[in-house]
């Protein structure tokens, strides 16, 4: 998937995150703030990276604020912030493709 | 140096005596030569000792660079008086190199922070550290590591002679003209006054400080005229919308109430739970909701409280105006009906921090406690509590009575949740070790019941009330396998906090923060 414009999911509720993606080309530029940053930062990471990795994001900018949400909360918003950002949030989402 | 709790001390904290700690009840049957203050005669007969401004009583009680200035919490949020007599110490004297002394700092004392910061507070002792002052201390900005203590590990220090105050200030809700001074009968009320009771008997001089001046003698004093050097009238020592909450509410959170049931459920399946028995108890959710239920298995049995101690709010007065509790003691109120009950409630008395919690002195209450039921940040599989520093290593908690209470406790249960957010509360080790976990017994969590393997007698009494429990690195692995493992904090070498164990010995150090970095 390619992020083709600015979308946002989440919300800065505890527990929840926020996560911001714009297009850009080449390489994924994340930027992660964390309450949980010092226990958890590396996890985290590598739980959005890995995401936008299944979702075939290869290029863009990626922010996420994090207010201790769980790994399975950042999948899915991580997921969400880039379908939308392609348009595909209200219909066609891969269920079972690389939306699993 | 490695302590009984697996900390590593190190060893240019341990110069001049100071041991690491050895484990419970080590300095049992010591000798201690308790320290003298040396103070001012004032023979000639004073109708009033009502000085202008806070400035004029530093300046009547020789204050000067380097000197230790003592504070009580009692008005805890909503106090004005420290940031009011560190302005005048600082900005009208110019004085530095400065020490507070306190039995707790919070939010209310972020403007310490900047005197930290411009070299001029070069030393704090406290319980609670938190707020913006918690984060410069663990910046390491503060000159000299700052020692944290329990609720009576302060007194103990205090008598001991490891702290000298040179000046104690005491906020006090009335005063009269001569210093005699009471939590009550103001319009910044508080209640009790008993952390101030031991510095003012230690300290070489002794400033009130009160917005609401009464008759002489304003009795039964609290801090009594005989040890106060100077009386200082302002318009207001706090904002009494924080110094006491309305009713504290127990909670209706069903996961509270289902902790809280279940820790009433192991109160109620001990030997200890008998006609007379003594129970502490926290004002957390959980911890506060169990008097509730500790209620019914009163009435269910037929048995009343013989007495309750610590900081005290409306459903224990509650108890005791219907006559389920006999004596309740306090050296502590959190609410209104706690502040508006002492010593006007028959059987509510007001007590030291000395009388409350000190392991030095011959009898403090914590050591006929049967139960206390205490909270916690994180608490480890070797039942080691923190309740000091959050899960980012910076300080931002109290040890407070926790250590004491556990200690001195026949039965000390710890009430948490599980996880909080992303964070695990039972988990491998925790950042700091404030109450050592050879005098914590039993965990109730949301998850389950664990006790500690060093209560072969509590586990028994659980089987036989056929309670379910769990060991506490189960409930460890369950946190785990919903929040993930965490990484350990990263820290830098500098010891930017010392944590005494109660009875002095060094529990735990807390270093300055390393801000995160991804390692690649």
């Amino acid at each position: 998937m390619r992020i083709e414009k600015n979308a946002m999911a989440g919300t800065l509720e505890s527990s929840d995150a926020l996560v911001t993606v714009e297009p850009g080309e080449g390489s994924v530029e994340l930027e992660i703030s964390s309450s949980v940053m010092n226990q958890y930062g590396r996890q985290i990471r590598a739980t959005v990276l890995a995401t936008l990795d299944r979702l075939g994001v290869t290029g863009g900018r990626v922010t996420v604020v994090d207010k201790g949400a769980l790994d399975c909360t950042l999948k899915a918003r991580v997921e969400c912030a880039v379908l939308r950002s392609c348009g595909k949030s209200d219909a066609g989402i891969p269920w079972g493709g690389v939306i699993r | 140096m490695k302590n009984a709790v697996g900390r590593e001390i190190p060893d240019f904290l341990l110069e001049g005596g100071k041991e690491v700690y050895q484990g419970k009840n080590y300095m049992d049957g010591r000798y201690v030569q308790k320290a003298a203050p040396r103070t001012r005669i004032y023979e000639r007969p004073k109708e009033s000792k009502i000085v202008e401004t806070i400035a004029d009583a530093l300046r009547q009680c020789g204050a000067r660079d380097g000197m230790t200035f003592s504070f009580h919490h009692h008005l805890r949020n909503g106090d004005f008086v420290v940031n009011m007599v560190m302005k005048a110490a600082i900005e009208e004297l110019g004085l530095k190199e400065l020490t507070i002394a306190a039995t707790s700092l919070g939010e209310a004392h972020d403007p310490i922070a900047d005197y930290i910061e411009a070299g001029k507070v070069v030393g704090i002792q406290t319980s609670g550290i938190r707020g913006r002052m918690g984060q410069v201390v663990s910046e390491g900005k503060l000159k000299t590591p700052a020692i944290i203590r329990s609720h009576g590990g302060r007194p103990r220090a205090i008598e001991a002679g490891e702290v000298h105050i040179d000046i104690a200030f005491v906020a006090a809700p009335t005063s009269d003209c001569v210093g005699n001074s009471r939590g009550i009968g103001g319009k910044s009320n508080c209640g009790s006054l008993g952390y101030a009771m031991t510095d003012a008997k230690y300290a070489d001089h002794v400033v009130v400080i009160t917005d609401c001046l009464v008759d002489f003698p304003n009795m039964p004093a609290s801090v009594e005229a005989i040890d106060v050097d100077a009386v200082v009238v302002v318009d207001s020592i706090g904002n009494p919308k924080k110094i006491a909450s309305a009713a504290a509410r127990i909670s209706q959170n069903p996961r509270d109430l289902m902790m809280a049931e279940n820790v009433a459920k192991v109160i109620a399946s001990t030997p200890y739970f008998k006609e007379g028995f003594s129970f502490q108890t926290g004002v957390g959710g959980p911890s506060l909701a169990a008097n509730l239920f500790l209620e019914k298995y009163m009435d269910e049995r037929g048995i009343k409280m013989g007495w309750a101690i610590g900081g005290i709010c409306g459903p224990m007065v509650e108890l005791l105006k219907k006559g389920k509790v006999g004596k309740v003691i306090d050296v502590q109120d959190f609410d209104l009906d706690a502040v508006n009950s002492i010593n006007q409630t028959p059987g509510h008395y007001e007590m030291s921090a000395s009388q409350y919690a000190n392991p030095a002195n011959k009898g403090a209450f914590v050591n006929k406690l049967d139960f206390v039921v205490l909270a916690a940040l994180e608490i480890d599989t070797g039942f080691n509590v923190n309740v000091l520093t959050g899960s980012d290593g910076v300080l931002r908690g109290a040890p407070g009575g926790h250590p004491d209470t556990a200690a001195g406790s026949k039965v000390c249960i710890i009430v948490t949740p599980l996880i909080r957010g992303r964070m695990a509360t039972v988990c491998e080790k925790v950042v700091t070790v404030t109450t050592p976990g050879d005098c914590v017994d039993v965990l109730v969590t949301d998850y389950g019941i664990a006790v500690n393997p060093l209560r072969p007698d509590l586990i028994k009494c659980l089987d036989d009330a056929g309670i379910p429990h769990v060991t506490i690195e189960s409930l460890k692995e369950k946190a785990y396998s919903i929040v993930g493992r965490p990484d350990d904090v990263q820290f830098e070498d500098k010891v930017v906090a010392v944590l005494e164990a109660r009875d002095g010995t060094i529990l735990d150090v807390v270093r300055q923060i390393k801000p995160y970095t991804f390692e690649d």
